[in-house]
C-alpha cells in the first residue's frame, strides 16, 4: 500500500516545506517528518510528505547485487521456465524512429 | 502461459475453456427509477457508455446512433453519395479549470469537435457553438475564451457559423459550458469506423499520451506542480488528410483518445470490431514530465486524457507510409507503431510490459482518481 | 526517473528470474504472501508472475487499507457528509467503495454531500482554515505510512487553534494483521499456515523499521524479506525468500536497504505516539475483529476526534454471503475460487473488499491477470504478414 516515490530535494523552504524534483516536475511538499533532510538528498514522498531518506549508496549497492548475477550467468546459463506456445507474442512491426 | 490454477481445477465462474464463449460479466443495469447521475457517468469509461446505451439510445433510437462512433455519416436528399457524404459530430466541454497551460475551454471546444469529424476521415467545414454561462461570470474571461475560439477556428480554416447563448443562475453552472457541433464531408470510398479494425492490422499512435489530463490536473490546487506541463490540444484534420492521401483505403479506424485515455479508445475499438490487441509498452511515447506526474499521483498515463492525438488502425502493409506521413506533420513528429490487432473472442487489449511481462490494459469503469496506495 | 527506472529494468529482471528458477526446488511448492497492496499492484502491472516458475505462487495479502475498511466505517463518513453537512475530505481511493444503501462517497456527492478529494491531509487542514463557518472532517485511512501525515495535521490544528476541524480516524497497523493471518483458523486445521514466507511492505517499513518483523520470524518460524516498491525489488525478495526456505532459515532480511533501517523514522513514530493510541479492537473487512490493530485519537486531542465530536456510533455491516474475501485475504483461497468472481463481482460492481481497490487480490487479478485463466487464440501470430 502506500504509493511513495523517491524524489530529489532541491531546496528547503519555509514552514517545514521543501521543493522536490522528479523527472522534470517540481512540487512543494512537507519535510516535517524528515527534519534532517538537506538539499541534494533524495526523499521518499507519500501523500505530499517526505517520510524517509533514500541512501544513494545503498541504492547502488542493491543494483550491483542484481547485476552480480551476470557473472553466474556467464558460467552456466539457467533456462527460464518453459513458455507455452500460446505466449509467443504476435510479432509487431518495428520501425526505426 | 503462467497459470496460477491447479491443473485439475473444475470449471468455475470466471474460468472459460478454450471452446466456451466468454462469460458474460454482470453489469448492474441503470436504476432508471431511483438512480442518479454521478461523476462516473461523465468520465468516458464503461459507466458513460452504459448511460448512452441504456438511457439515451432506447429513446432516441436510430441506425446512426446505433453505430456508436463519435459522429454520424449522413445522406442528403437529392445529393449523390458518390460525391461524398455529410458527417456531423457534437461535443460538450465542461473542463475545470477553464484556463490551463496550452489551452482553454474555447480552443478545446473547437479542437474537440473538429477532431470528432476528422476521426470519421472527413474534412470539417463548419462549426456551431452554444454557450451556457453562469450568472456572475466575468466578461473579461468570456472574451478570452471567445478570442481563443476564434483563433483556433481561423487557424483550422473552419468558421463558427452559428451560435447561441443562455445564462443560468449563479451556482448552476461551472462558469461556462460550451457545446459545439461540426459538419464535414467524407470522400466517397472512405469508410473509417471503430468497427473496421481487422486481425493483423497495425496500431499507430500520433504522439505522446497523458499531456492534456496532467496539464489540467496540475492546475487544481492540491495537485499543483511548479513545472508547466502543457495540454496537447490541437486540431487534427490536416494530419488526417495527409494520412488519407498517403494510404487511401488502408486506414480502417481512427479515434482521438480523449476522456479515458488511450486504453479506453483502444478498448472501444476492440469491442466495436470484435478483436483483441497486443501493445508494446516500450513503443508508447510518454513525456518524462507526464510520467513523473503520473507516478506522484498514482495515475496510469494510458488512462489520462489527450486532446491532440489520434490512434490509427491500418492495414499492416500501409503502416510505413502512414508513419512517414504522420512524422512529416508537426502534430505527428513522435508517431509510433505501438501494437497489432489480433484475434481474441474476449476482446482483450493486452500489453507486453517494458519489464518483459504481460498484462491486460482493461477498460476502466470510470475515471481514474489519484490514489494513496 | 532516478532511483525508479533502474529498478524496472527488464534485462536485470530476467537474470533474477533465472536465479529464482535455479533456486526453486522442483520437488515442492512455495507460497509467498506479499502483504502490501503496492506490491500486489507492482506484480500485476509489470507482469512479474510470468517470470516465476510454476511452483512459486504469490498470495495477495490484506495490505490494502481500502480493502480492509469495513462498510460500517464508510457509512460513518457518508453520514457525516449527508446528514451533518460537513465538508468531508478524503483520499481518492475511498470514493467508489460501495457502502450501505447502494451508496458510495461518490454517489453521496451526487446527492448533494460536500465531499472533496484531497491529495494530502494538509489540504484538508487548509480547507478548514479557508472555511471557518463550516465543519471540516478528514477521513483518515491507511497503514503506518499514511498515519504520520495525519498526526501532523492534528498537531498543527491544535497549534493553529482551529475549532472546525476533526479527523475520522481509521488508521490500521500492519504487524497485527500479519499476526492475525498467522493465527487464522486454518492454522488449527493444517497445523501451519499455507504460507512459506512474507514479502514485507516497503513504505510501512520506512516508518516502522525492520525490527518489528523479527517477532514473526521467531514466533511463527516464517521468513520475512522487506522489499522495495519496484518490480526488481520484488523479484529479488522472492529469490531471498526461496533461499531462506531451502536453507531452513526464518529470519528478517531487508532488500530495501536504500530506504529501510532497523528502527525506521523515529521522528514520525514519536509524532504518531503523541497523537494516537491503540484501540483494543477494530473490525477489518474480511478478517473480523482484530485486537490492537488500529489507532484512535488520544484524549488530549479529543476536540479533533470526529467520532467524539459528532457522537458517532459504529455499526458493523456484514459482507455478502457468497463473498470469499476473508479466505482470500488470509491466503487460503484464490480469487478464482470465489463463485461470484468475475461474473457478479467485478470492479464495476464490487461485492467484497478484495475487488474494491486496484490493490485488492480480486481486482488485481481481474484487471491485470484474468487473461491467464482463459486460453487465448493465437491465430494472429499466423495472420501477420511476413
Amino acid at each position: 500500500m502506500c504509493l511513495a516515490i523517491p524524489a530529489l530535494l532541491l531546496q528547503r523552504l519555509e514552514h517545514e516545506q521543501g521543493l522536490i524534483e522528479l523527472g522534470g516536475i517540481r512540487k512543494s511538499i512537507s519535510l516535517a517528518l524528515v527534519p534532517e533532510a538537506a538539499a541534494g538528498d533524495y526523499v521518499i514522498v507519500h501523500v505530499g510528505h517526505a517520510i524517509g531518506l533514500l541512501d544513494a549508496e545503498e541504492a547502488q549497492r542493491t543494483l550491483d547485487i542484481f547485476a552480480e548475477i551476470e557473472r553466474f550467468e556467464e558460467l552456466e546459463p539457467q533456462p527460464l521456465a518453459p513458455t507455452p506456445p500460446m505466449q509467443a507474442a504476435p510479432r509487431t512491426r518495428e520501425f526505426t524512429p | 502461459m503462467k497459470d496460477q490454477t491447479p491443473p485439475n481445477a473444475s470449471a468455475e465462474p470466471g474460468h472459460a475453456t478454450a471452446a466456451a464463449a466468454p462469460k458474460k460479466n454482470y453489469v448492474r443495469p441503470l436504476d432508471l427509477r431511483k438512480g442518479r447521475i454521478d461523476m462516473g457517468h461523465g468520465s468516458g469509461g464503461k459507466a458513460a457508455t452504459q448511460l448512452v446505451q441504456e438511457l439515451f439510445l432506447p429513446e432516441l433510437d436510430n441506425p446512426w446512433l446505433r453505430q456508436n462512433d463519435d459522429g454520424a455519416r449522413l445522406e442528403l436528399p437529392g445529393f449523390d453519395p458518390a460525391q461524398g457524404r455529410l458527417v456531423m459530430a457534437c461535443d460538450a466541454h465542461v473542463v475545470s479549470p477553464l484556463f490551463f497551460p496550452g489551452g482553454d475551454l474555447g480552443s478545446l471546444a473547437v479542437h474537440g469537435t473538429l477532431n470528432d469529424v476528422a476521426m470519421l476521415g472527413a474534412r470539417p467545414l463548419y462549426l456551431s457553438a452554444t454557450f451556457i454561462i453562469e450568472e456572475g461570470f466575468a466578461l473579461a474571461d468570456l472574451q478570452r475564451i471567445a478570442r481563443s475560439m476564434g483563433q483556433a477556428a481561423r487557424a483550422a480554416g473552419v468558421p463558427v457559423v452559428t451560435a447561441d447563448t443562455k445564462v443560468v443562475e449563479q451556482g448552476k453552472g461551472d462558469g461556462v459550458f460550451i457545446s459545439t457541433t461540426g459538419v464535414g464531408v467524407v470522400a466517397p470510398g472512405v469508410h473509417i469506423s471503430g468497427s473496421q479494425a481487422r486481425v493483423g492490422d497495425a496500431i499507430l499512435l500520433s504522439g505522446s499520451v497523458g499531456d492534456h489530463g496532467v496539464a489540467v490536473l496540475s492546475q487544481r490546487e492540491s495537485l499543483a506542480f511548479e513545472t508547466q506541463i502543457e495540454s496537447d490540444s490541437a486540431a487534427l484534420h490536416t494530419l488526417v488528410a495527409d494520412m488519407l492521401a498517403a494510404a487511401p483505403g488502408a486506414l480502417h479506424a481512427l479515434r482521438d483518445p480523449t476522456r479515458g485515455g488511450l486504453a479506453t479508445a483502444l478498448n472501444e475499438i476492440a469491442r466495436q470490431s470484435g478483436v483483441g490487441m497486443m501493445l508494446q509498452e516500450a513503443a508508447i511515447p510518454v513525456r518524462p514530465q507526464v510520467e513523473a506526474a503520473c507516478e506522484l499521483l498514482g495515475l496510469d498515463p494510458l488512462y489520462v486524457a489527450n486532446e491532440g492525438k489520434l490512434v490509427a488502425i491500418c492495414a499492416p502493409e500501409a503502416a510505413d507510409a502512414l508513419l512517414a506521413a504522420l512524422r512529416a506533420h508537426p502534430l505527428g513528429r513522435d508517431a509510433a507503431c505501438i501494437g497489432v490487432v489480433q484475434a481474441d473472442p474476449h476482446q482483450f487489449v493486452q500489453m507486453q510490459t517494458r519489464f518483459g511481462g504481460r498484462r491486460v490494459v482493461d477498460w476502466l469503469s470510470a475515471e481514474q482518481l489519484p490514489r494513496i496506495c | 526517473m532516478k532511483h525508479i527506472d533502474e529498478f524496472r529494468d527488464g534485462a536485470l529482471a530476467r537474470r533474477i528470474a533465472a536465479r529464482i528458477a535455479a533456486a526453486a526446488d522442483p520437488a515442492r511448492n512455495y507460497s509467498f504472501m506479499e502483504f502490501c497492496g503496492g506490491h500486489t499492484h507492482a506484480i500485476s502491472r509489470y507482469g512479474v508472475l510470468e517470470l516465476l516458475p510454476e511452483n512459486v505462487r504469490m498470495i495477495h495479502g490484506p495490505g490494502c487499507p481500502v480493502c480492509v475498511l469495513p462498510i460500517g466505517r464508510i457509512d460513518l463518513a457518508i453520514g457525516l457528509a449527508l446528514q451533518q453537512r460537513v465538508i468531508l475530505c478524503t483520499y481518492g481511493d475511498t470514493m467508489r467503495v460501495p457502502a450501505s444503501e447502494q451508496l458510495s462517497l461518490l454517489k453521496a456527492k451526487a446527492r448533494g454531500a460536500d465531499i472533496r478529494m484531497v491529495y494530502s491531509a494538509a489540504d484538508a487542514l487548509q480547507l478548514a482554515q479557508q472555511n471557518p463557518a463550516r465543519e471540516v472532517v478528514f477521513f483518515a485511512i491507511g497503514f503506518e505510512t499514511t498515519t504520520p501525515p495525519t498526526a501532523l495535521v492534528i498537531r498543527d490544528a491544535q497549534r493553529l487553534g482551529l475549532h472546525n476541524f476533526s479527523v475520522l480516524c481509521c488508521h490500521v497497523l500492519t504487524p497485527s494483521a500479519i499476526t492475525h493471518i498467522l493465527q487464522s483458523p486454518e492454522v488449527r486445521q493444517y497445523g501451519t499456515v499455507p504460507i512459506d514466507g512474507f514479502i514485507g511492505p516497503a513504505h510501512v517499513s520506512i516508518v516502522i523499521g525492520s525490527a518489528p518483523y523479527a517477532h514473526f520470524a521467531e514466533e511463527y518460524r516464517k521468513p520475512v524479506v522487506i522489499a522495495g516498491f519496484e518490480p526488481l525489488d520484488v523479484l529479488q525478495a522472492i529469490d531471498m525468500l526461496l533461499r531462506q526456505v531451502n536453507e531452513g532459515r526464518a529470519e528478517v532480511e531487508n532488500e530495501f536497504t536504500r530506504a529501510v533501517t532497523p528502527h525506521g523514522n523515529q521522528a514520525a513514530q514519536a509524532l504518531v505516539a503523541q497523537v494516537f493510541e491503540l484501540r483494543p479492537s477494530f473490525e477489518w473487512r474480511g478478517l473480523g475483529e482484530v485486537p490492537y490493530s488500529a489507532l484512535k485519537i488520544r484524549p488530549t486531542y479529543a476536540e479533533f476526534d470526529a467520532e467524539r465530536s459528532f457522537g458517532l456510533d459504529y455499526r458493523s455491516v456484514p459482507d455478502h454471503k457468497a463473498c470469499e474475501c476473508g479466505a482470500i485475504l488470509r491466503g487460503v483461497k484464490k480469487p478464482t475460487d470465489c463463485k461470484i468472481f468475475g461474473n457478479v463481482c467485478t470492479p464495476e460492481n464490487p461485492i467484497g473488499s478484495c475487488m474494491v481497490s486496484s490493490e485488492g487480490a480480486c481486482a488485481a487479478h481481474y484487471t491485470y491477470g484474468r487473461f491467464r485463466d482463459i486460453p487465448l487464440v493465437a491465430a494472429a501470430a499466423e495472420a501477420l504478414p511476413a
